[in-house]
């Protein structure tokens, strides 16, 4: 295989784990947040602006994982160094 | 249609003029066009405020926001918000309006731009120290770092450039995807799912913004916090059992 087809593939391949790797752990983590969060309101309901804020603050800082790996994956698949520099030669 | 191609994740690459070796692209023409919409509509409305009952529409609308702003940093700093509400709402509302026009066709949102968001996010990281500093004196503001022992100091710092990074690459993934799984589903389903999605980027983009200033508030209050709270306990000592 010449040099183009193997990073073209790795590239593809590379990006499809990332996602789907890199989704597992903030949903799975969101999931538990949200639980607790209305568990929260539903024993507190007064505190509800306070634990709302709060929990939308705690599901960006969670969220940012998977925009990391999202981020990661479009490189990869729209502006890949490597790929432009084989094209380019 | 789109200004920006499927093939490029950020707008820096469309070139909209160039003279010389200055060119003008799609992120810096949309940056200031924000710009100038937040100035002058702030500058139309606050040109005749009232002080009695009875007030024009727009002004109602900007006290309210400026109202909501106060009440929020005032909740989440601890503080009194006059000292943050120049910084925080002009993030909140930057960011907020450059998200929400991007129902506008042909118009793109800066903020889906690397350059722009890593922008706002080093002006946080440069407003943490200026507000840590100005709050508690060069020497208290440093010493934070040295807690509890020296050893935390390489942490702390790197803490501090994570953040910031977390911030940029935050905003800008959020704002970034929503655009291309418009442009993705408009090519596998073109019928009404599009427009769902859209409008959910709207809602992602106004949480985004809200999301960007609260975090950059609460960056900003802990470099300040902690000297304010001893204060204030030893005001009120039974604070805890109310």
């Amino acid at each position: 295989m010449d040099h183009i087809s193997i990073i073209g593939m790795a590239s593809i391949i590379t990006a499809g784990l990332t996602i789907c790797i890199g989704s597992i752990g903030p949903a799975l983590g969101e999931g538990r947040a949200v639980a607790q969060a209305l568990s929260s309101i539903a024993q507190q309901p007064d505190e509800s602006g306070t634990i709302t804020r709060t929990l939308f603050v705690g599901l960006a800082m969670i969220e940012s994982t998977a925009i990391y790996c999202l981020v990661i994956a479009m490189i990869l698949i729209f502006a890949n160094p490597f790929w432009d520099y084989v094209v380019s030669r | 249609m789109d200004v920006v191609g499927l093939k490029e994740i950020s707008s820096d690459v469309v070139v909209i003029w160039q003279w010389g070796f200055i060119s003008l692209n799609a992120t810096i023409l949309y940056t200031w066009m924000v710009m100038a919409l937040l100035t002058m509509v702030s500058w139309l409305v606050t040109r005749k405020l009232s002080v009695g009952p009875k007030l024009s529409r727009w002004q109602n609308l900007l006290e309210v926001l400026v109202s909501a702003m106060r009440n929020q940093i005032r909740e989440v700093s601890q503080q009194e918000p006059d000292q943050y509400l120049p910084f925080i709402g002009t993030l909140f509302l930057f960011i907020a309006i450059s998200n929400l026009l991007a129902i506008i066709p042909g118009y793109v949102p800066p903020t889906g731009s690397l350059s722009t968001t890593a922008a706002l996010a080093i002006s946080v990281f440069v407003a943490v120290p200026v507000y840590g500093i100005a709050d508690k004196g060069a020497i208290g503001y440093l010493k934070r770092y040295v807690r509890p022992t020296v050893f935390m100091l390489p942490f702390h710092v790197m803490g501090e450039i994570s953040r910031t990074l977390a911030l940029a690459v935050r905003l800008f993934g959020n704002m970034m995807s929503g655009t291309k799984i418009g442009a993705i589903l408009l090519a596998v389903v073109p019928l009404f799912f599009p427009i769902l999605m859209q409008v959910l980027g709207l809602l992602t983009g106004l949480i985004q913004a809200y999301i960007f200033a609260i975090l950059a508030m609460v960056y900003i209050a802990s470099a300040t916090r902690a000297h304010h709270e001893k204060e204030e306990n030893n005001k009120h000592p039974s604070k805890g059992e109310r």
